[in-house]
């Protein structure tokens, strides 16, 4: 394997690469080209013509669907899942560095909240504040009666949902970040005399901030394309993706390729902005 | 004599000081880990527990009324074992399930394996392999929703799929099962989920060490028999963690089999959002308990499965 030649296999496994990638980007290749069909064009190829037209019925809001509450709701609730995924991942990963009282039974919550179906989980949160629901109900009297509704909502049941599906990722991403952390730097800073919190500002924070833009980047995108753990718990309004589920039953036109085509190109800067600023990062470190 | 005591002497406020200073450690890490903590309980652990709770509970068309009860389960085992050899809906539902679990397994971890050996063996500079990865993990970037939808061109009555066939010939009229099948959930579900196959393997295989590959070619061992007796041994651990992975979401989807199966294949996931719909609760509850153990059952037979591959 080391000297020059390739063996034949190489040329089977690269072919077998090509068409894996071919068959990743083929289907998304298709409806961003098909975005850009004709005011005649269909839902499937031929294009007819080539044309904004489509784009233009989506942004004008005179087409079938009303996306962009559902769009701004999606963008702020994955920023808030990803503020708070990056703050509890660290804070949990630093616990991680020594053996505390039910460090290992949280380890097992977390993975289980991997494995375990999104519909349980999005059923459980359901049925608990619906629960919660009678109970203030119960307990509000007068004023509950004419006033309360639900406690179910994109910030309370939503964001605790999609919590319990980027957690898990960020805290593996905080155990592979601490595997490879060198203490002596936190000890050096200890030994000049920094405090707890200096050393964590100014030793800890800086080394591991280009690996949390990777943390940030797990939380917003799983957040922002989470559906099954959102389908019982954002109340009356939906987000994106959900809103995006219903359209495909009803929507016939190309209008829902060129909403495809935005959320893709909105999402892809999104990534490139943050992996951007990682690189920076390093860079500034690397000086 | 006097040297042991002295140093004990010295050694006994140092250990204890240590011994203070390792106290409050352990309990600043157990507060630094409480935020997860509070997270997972309200919105993991409590709604497990009120799920098993509401599966013993009662309903109307209108209402969930505390109870203790189990003919949440008996209604959904009803004719399953008098009716046989007829499968009542249940097993029917999770036969089906099964079916998809096996056929993405299958898919996912032969094509997983083999771009995961690819980028680990055969791609040499680390560069290439990070620009491998990101050109796999763009498409990832969008909603799983579009992800679906981007078959419909492809692959529907008057897809490319459809025309290329007629074009050449090989067929007359459109294939009709290319689309709103089993097949099209099978690809879909196999277009999804492979990069989670492909990671851990990868990862894997990256920590085998490359002097046992040749070692094995120096002993003599063909291509072929290092892959089975070294690469693919070494390499468990990935294929695990990747078959759990792939083989539980399979189990709980109800997206993809809806989508693209045109709303018309049974799975356990779609049962469960069906009774939501219907506010059947108790009833979706017990389903869901039912499906968690079904999904441990599973997770325990792979971890058996592949522990008895290591002993033959």
């Amino acid at each position: 394997m080391g000297d020059g030649r390739r063996p034949r296999s190489f040329y089977a496994l690269s072919a077998v690469f090509a068409l894996f990638v071919a068959f990743l980007w083929g289907p998304m290749v298709a409806i961003v080209a098909l975005s850009f069909q004709g005011p005649e064009g269909g839902l499937v190829f031929p294009m007819r013509g080539l044309s904004l037209h489509w784009f233009e019925v989506l942004l004008s809001n005179r087409g079938s669907v009303d996306i962009t509450g559902a769009f701004l709701r999606s963008f702020r609730l994955a920023l808030v899942v990803m503020v708070l995924t990056v703050v509890i991942s660290v804070m949990a990963g630093l616990a991680f560095r020594r053996v505390f009282p039910g460090s290992l039974a949280l380890l097992y919550v977390a993975i289980a909240s991997l494995i375990v179906p999104s519909i349980v989980v999005s059923l459980g949160i359901g049925l608990e504040f619906r629960l919660l629901d009678g109970a203030v109900k119960a307990l509000g009297g007068e004023w509950a009666q004419g006033n309360f509704v639900t406690l179910l909502g994109t910030y309370t049941s939503g964001l605790g949902a999609h919590l319990t599906w980027t957690l898990p990722f960020g805290l593996l991403i905080m155990f592979a970040v601490f595997n490879r952390f060198d203490p002596a730097y936190e000890e050096a800073a200890r030994d000049l005399g920094a405090g707890k919190w200096q050393t964590f500002r100014h030793v800890t924070l800086p080394i591991i901030a280009p690996f949390l833009i990777g943390v940030a980047v797990f939380g917003f995108t799983l957040s922002w394309d989470e559906l099954a753990r959102s389908s019982q718990v954002m109340g009356s309004q939906n987000t994106l993706p959900m809103q995006l589920a219903a359209l495909t039953t009803t929507v016939t036109t190309p209008e829902i390729y060129a909403l495809a085509t935005l959320t893709t190109g909105a999402s892809l800067c999104l990534v490139a902005v943050l992996l951007v600023v990682a690189w920076a990062l390093r860079r500034r470190q690397g000086e | 004599m006097t040297d042991t005591a002295t140093s004990g002497a010295r050694a006994t406020p140092a250990r204890a000081r240590s011994g203070r200073r390792s106290l409050g450690a352990t309990a600043e890490a157990f507060l630094l880990a409480l935020p997860m903590w509070v997270v997972f309980a309200a919105f993991f652990l409590l709604p497990l527990a009120v799920t098993v709770t509401v599966s013993f509970w009662e309903f109307t068309q209108y209402s969930i009324e505390p109870a203790f009860i189990f003919r949440n389960y008996t209604d959904l085992f009803d004719g399953c074992v008098e009716d046989l050899p007829y499968l009542c809906t249940t097993l029917k539902t999770y036969l089906s399930t099964l079916k998809f679990c096996a056929a993405v397994w299958l898919a996912t971890l032969v094509l997983g394996f083999t771009i995961a050996y690819f980028l680990a063996f055969h791609v040499r500079t680390l560069p290439v392999q990070v620009t491998f990865f990101l050109i796999c993990t763009i498409p990832f970037w969008t909603s799983i929703v579009i992800r679906m939808i981007a078959w419909i061109p492809l692959l529907g009555r008057n897809g490319l799929v459809n025309a290329a066939l007629q074009g050449a010939g090989i067929t007359e009229t459109p294939l009709e099962w290319l689309l709103y099948s089993d097949f099209a959930v099978i690809l879909a579900l196999t277009h999804l989920y492979t990069l989670f196959m492909v990671v851990p393997i990868f990862n894997s295989m990256m920590r085998i060490d490359r002097a046992l590959i040749e070692a094995a070619a120096d002993a003599g061992a063909s291509g072929w028999q290092t892959l089975t007796n070294v690469v693919i041994p070494l390499a468990r651990p990935g294929i695990l963690i990747g078959s759990i992975f792939v083989v539980t979401i399979v189990m709980g989807d109800f997206l993809t089999i809806g989508i693209m199966g045109g709303q018309q294949i049974a799975s356990v996931g779609k049962t469960i959002q069906t009774q939501i719909q219907y506010l059947q609760f108790p009833l979706a509850a017990a389903n869901a308990v039912l499906l968690l153990v079904a999904v441990m059952l599973a997770i325990s037979a792979l971890l058996r499965m592949v522990d008895i591959r290591r002993e033959l």
